[in-house]
């Protein structure tokens, strides 16, 4: 065993270390340990990554003295070493991005206890990305769950304490379903562990036993693992949960949380479901269904928004969907387009919110817009950024959402011919409606006013979240331009994730 | 079916009080009435996994008496799951319970239909207003 294969068990401990340490700390000294703590993880998962793709296989690490199928594991891939890199980093940039705006708008002695609901969430995601164990999952999707009701309250003005109180009853319903869908489970196949479980399922299910039972646990889990990610009709929280909070907290959310959530599921998917079971087969149309009306839904509800940011919020709800349908192809191609889109959307949503909240400040903090008129003129940076996530959004080729529309129509053909049709057809109509609602709002910050107003007021310029908007919109555009790397590294994690 | 329905009564009972608190967690208006049905949703789901570990006439597996044969005792991986889930229950309902503190302090009232009432009509004051000064930007 090499020390390389440690980092993934170092990153998820380390984290969590450092959330209990900064409960004695200082804001600014909490704000320094996360920072250092993010920007370890970020170069240990890319460590792994390479140390994965040299060796080209997966390996599992035990925790804990027992190995299994008693103790509790990690099991670490290429796949998981990108994930886990995509999360740091998206992280890393998203609170650089919103720095200034958590001083401003975080009461002071409470600084460091956002920084500690940060590292804990840093550390269930890890947790989530990394794990082996049914069981362990569940605990870190609570831990995750309560950090992220946590970022909702940060600010404390208005009405985050409903967009809190809704986030945590959707939540804890999708924990619930979760939860009893892992305990039929474990009492049908005697483990927690995924790939012993995987091997009992595979001695069951060919003898048509349990086929009901194991329908109704697959309805479960993802069930509720879709509420908690935001599919369609489960959606009602999203735009309250990040339209309202420092924003930073809101491009974390959506582009990691949910994100979580969505790897937890492919890995159910992939590692504990038989390949090509009956039950399997209803749950990818199921998924498939809900993941094509989202698309549309999402895109008309963030039409009709007036306010920026929940427009950009119900914006995730179609593009979850699209991830929804990718992974209801069934095919592995359907499979990798997600699982690009979830690295290539957590780029794009990071974007927008970091720039939403430059360009609303100059504006006087209106949100709608009428009141954003002209404020590309007034924070160049912010407009640019704005700019480069909304054309990423629509599609536009050399940025990432080109590349994740590309994957998922040329996925679709892989996929049975009715799903292929109704794909295509989905993508086409999310696309103009996204192009419709994303372009206005570019045209709107870009409107002629007059010189006086383009003179930004009481506005405090921020080195950092500058940076952090260009390093995300290099990010999109990097992702867009060397996509292919990316992918292999996708196809070949995914080859051997099962 | 029906037998089987006599014999798995325990889990019955558990799946039916999972229902019942769902559709508490979700139907209640009332926030305490929510959190209580949170509570019952989490107890049957720990009901239904004590259940399902217990063999009647096995012990604990505790190696007291010198017998080795597993046949002696449970599987003591559940009641584990339920210990760690109550702790992971309790640590939510506190939350739910500060938020609930936290907005019945901002809005007077544990309902929240009506909360929800309250800020759509704050909304709509708003958009008005917001409307009627853009109007008289452009009138100048």
């Amino acid at each position: 065993m090499t020390f390389v294969q440690n980092f993934p068990f170092f990153s998820i401990i380390l984290s969590m270390f450092c959330a209990i340490v900064s409960s004695v700390l200082s804001g600014k000294a909490a704000k320094w340990l996360h920072l250092a703590m993010v920007t370890t993880v970020l170069f240990l998962s890319l460590g792994v990554l390479q140390y994965t793709l040299v060796t080209g296989e997966s390996y599992t690490y035990m925790m804990g003295h027992y190995p299994a199928p008693w103790g509790n594991e990690i099991r670490i891939g290429p796949l998981e070493a990108i994930m886990a890199a995509a999360f740091a980093l998206l992280m890393l940039l998203s609170v650089l991005g919103g720095l200034d705006h958590i001083e401003r708008e975080v009461l002071g002695s409470k600084q460091n206890l956002f920084y500690i609901l940060m590292d804990l969430l840093m550390s269930s995601l890890l947790a989530l990305i990394y794990t082996n164990d049914l069981f362990t999952a569940y605990v870190f999707i609570e831990i995750c769950t309560i950090a992220a009701c946590g970022l909702i309250m940060a600010k404390k003005v208005g009405r985050v304490y409903v967009s809190a109180v809704r986030y945590m009853i959707m939540s804890l319903v999708g924990s619930g379903l979760f939860l009893i869908g892992l305990s039929l489970l474990y009492s049908i196949t005697g483990h927690l562990l995924m790939s012993p479980a995987k091997e009992a399922l595979e001695n069951i299910l060919p003898q048509s036993r349990y086929t009901v039972p194991m329908t109704v646990i697959l309805l479960l889990l993802t069930i509720g693992l879709g509420i908690k990610s935001g599919l369609y009709p489960f959606h009602t929280w999203i735009p309250d949960a990040y339209g309202y909070t420092t924003p930073a907290a809101s491009a974390v959310l959506s582009s990691l949380v949910s994100k979580g959530y969505i790897f937890l599921l492919i890995k159910l998917m992939v590692r504990v479901l038989p390949y090509g079971s009956l039950a399997g087969q209803h749950m990818t149309n199921v998924l498939f269904v809900f993941g094509i009306i989202g698309m549309i839904m999402g895109s008309v509800d963030a039409i009709r928004e007036n306010n920026i940011r929940r427009m950009t919020s119900f914006s995730s709800v179609a593009q979850i969907g699209y991830i929804y349908m990718g992974l209801g192809l069934g095919t592995t191609a359907g499979m990798a387009a997600a699982l690009f889109h979830v690295i290539s959307h957590g780029a794009m949503k990071a974007l927008l919110f970091v720039s939403i909240s430059g360009l609303c400040e100059t504006s006087g903090g209106r949100m709608d817009r009428l009141g954003l008129k002209g404020a590309g003129f007034r924070h160049k940076i912010a407009g640019l950024g704005f700019t480069v996530g909304s054309l990423s959004m629509i599609g536009m080729p050399l940025l990432t959402g080109f590349v994740s529309k590309y994957m998922f129509a040329s996925a679709a053909t892989t996929a049975e011919p009715v799903k292929m049709i109704a794909a295509w057809i989905a993508l086409a109509i999310s696309t103009t409606l996204n192009a419709v609602y994303f372009m206005r709002t570019v045209l709107v910050l870009y409107t002629w006013v007059p010189q006086e107003q383009r003179e930004a007021k009481d506005y405090r310029p921020s080195g950092t979240e500058d940076a952090a908007t260009l390093g995300l919109a290099l990010m999109n555009l990097g992702l867009g331009i060397a996509s292919p790397p990316v992918i292999a590294v996708l196809s070949k994690g995914l080859e051997i994730f099962g | 079916m029906g037998s089987s329905i006599f014999t798995n009564y325990e889990e019955i009972a558990a799946v039916l009080l999972f229902v019942i608190g769902l559709m508490n967690l979700l139907m209640q208006p009332n926030l305490v009435k929510k959190i209580i049905g949170l509570d019952i949703m989490d107890c049957a789901i720990y009901l239904f996994l004590a259940a399902k570990g217990y063999i009647q006439g096995r012990m604990a597996p505790i190696y007291v008496d010198g017998i080795l044969s597993a046949d002696h005792y449970i599987n003591p991986v559940p009641a584990g799951l339920v210990l760690t889930g109550i702790v992971v229950s309790v640590s939510v309902s506190a939350l739910m319970m500060a938020l609930t503190i936290c907005l019945y302090r901002e809005y007077h009232t544990l309902n929240l239909d009506e909360i929800m009432m309250l800020l759509h009509k704050q909304e709509r004051e708003e958009e008005l207003r917001l409307l009627s000064e853009g109007a008289g930007e452009g009138d100048t």
